[in-house]
């Protein structure tokens, strides 16, 4: 035999069935002649199935929804996300007015915010729409996750992380066109932001949530806080939101329309 | 940027179970692999598509580990490789009779342990490792021969030299 001297990285290679078989072989006549050596690979070897027994399960585990790569960076974290955090605190303000104001005219201000604070019902719904128009619409450079070119993609993709059938309604007609969309945290789960924009550069955010679907049905209810308006109302398993710097009757024309073609 | 994305949360499953072992406290080893995606996801950019992900975000784990153990203190003198280990014994039970994987596991320098952690549990070769860690594959194998090593001992209930007697805190 005139093989290679084994070295000790050969023997390690061995344990983890990194050599070519030919060298493996080698390497097999080797250790018959030494046992002690033998045993010393045996028990590394031992040693790698040990540990495959004892972390393997690992794998197996449901992994906690907070490790994921945060592709929607939460809007609070940084500094351009405080600045909206301080835009947010005005604005939840205004929201809690709103819902005191309008969807519980008898109810102290104190239970009007306990109101306001569920999750699922349609104040909740057009609080975390304002939101969200407030934090995205002014991005420049990011409005969307996926934008308008790949819509089905978009579809595809919204659909199935809500679990239903999703599509962005076309208001080409009212001079909005769609610019994409995103997934967005809601309280409960997902929920999808749909932005348009006309073409002086306004912007319309459509929120859709399937966290009223337990909620009854709604007409359509319309806040307005400074410029901001939000029309909204639930509709069998969604809730939707729609927001835009303008005034009641420029959004209601634009509400109707999305509920046309969502029916 | 969503298939990135999509590609670092295929690689979780892997960096969870790999933390698990380095860090044993399953809660521990989770926020580990929580910064490291977040890290990771932070630093997008850097990685390149023809590098593989799951080794790029093994090296990050391993360097956001090792600042997080010399911020708190616990490792106050870098080991060197030919300096004397010194004893992981404060344990009473860790001398003679550590026959357990996971106690002896903790036993191990990092360096050791990390490395041999790459190489039998997540299947590396010798060369991914180093490029990971950013080391010479001298230091590499050197390491892991001498981890195999202790842990054989260990895992034998042959302790390694008996250690003078020691203050416990």
């Amino acid at each position: 035999m005139n093989a290679l001297p084994v070295t000790e990285a050969d023997l390690h290679a061995y344990v983890d069935g990194l050599l070519p078989l030919a060298r493996q072989a080698e390497i097999e006549a080797w250790l018959a002649a030494r046992p002690e050596e033998a045993a010393r690979v045996n028990a590394y070897r031992s040693q790698n199935l040990a540990l495959r027994q004892l972390f393997d399960p690992v794998l197996d585990e449901a992994v906690p929804p907070a490790i994921r790569p945060p592709v929607r960076r939460p809007w609070w974290i940084g500094s351009a996300g405080r600045y909206a955090a301080a835009v947010l605190i005005a604005l939840l303000g205004g929201v809690a007015g709103w819902t005191v104001r309008g969807a519980a005219p008898q109810a102290g201000a104190a239970s009007g915010q306990a109101q306001f604070a569920a999750a699922g019902t349609a104040n909740g719904l057009a609080r975390q729409a304002a939101i969200a128009h407030a934090v995205y619409s002014p991005e420049v450079r990011h409005p969307v996750e996926v934008g308008a070119e790949q819509e089905a993609h978009l579809v595809a993709w919204l659909s199935k992380r809500l679990g239903k059938p999703v599509r962005p309604p076309h208001l080409g007609k009212l001079g909005y066109d769609l610019i994409g969309g995103r997934l967005l945290p809601g309280e409960q789960g997902p929920v999808a932001q749909f932005m348009y924009q006309d073409g002086a550069g306004k912007r319309l955010t459509l929120y859709l949530s399937t966290e009223q679907a337990s909620a009854a049905d709604t007409g359509f209810r319309f806040v307005q806080e400074g410029k901001v308006g939000v029309f909204y109302w639930i509709d069998g398993d969604f809730g939707y939101a729609l927001s835009a710097s303008a005034g009641k009757g420029e959004l209601a024309a634009v509400a109707t329309a999305v509920h046309a073609q969502l029916e | 940027m969503l298939e990135a994305a999509a590609e670092m949360t295929a690689c979780i499953p892997r960096l969870r179970r790999y933390a698990r072992a380095l860090v044993g406290n399953p809660a521990a080893a989770d926020d580990l692999v929580q910064d490291t995606v977040e890290r990771g996801w932070s630093r997008i950019a850097e990685w390149q598509r023809e590098r593989e992900m799951r080794a790029w975000l093994f090296g990050i784990m391993h360097n956001l580990h090792v600042d997080a153990l010399r911020a708190r203190r616990l490792q106050t003198t870098a080991l060197d490789d030919d300096m004397p280990e010194p004893s992981h014994a404060s344990n009473p039970a860790a001398g003679l009779e550590v026959r357990d994987m996971q106690a002896a596991l903790d036993v191990l320098p990092l360096e050791q342990r990390e490395i041999l952690l790459l190489v039998g549990l997540e299947g590396m070769s010798y060369d991914q490792v180093a490029g990971a860690l950013g080391m010479p594959l001298g230091t590499v194998m050197s390491r892991l021969s001498r981890g195999r090593e202790k842990l054989r001992t260990l895992m034998e209930g042959r302790a390694a030299p008996v250690l003078p007697l020691q203050v416990v805190k």
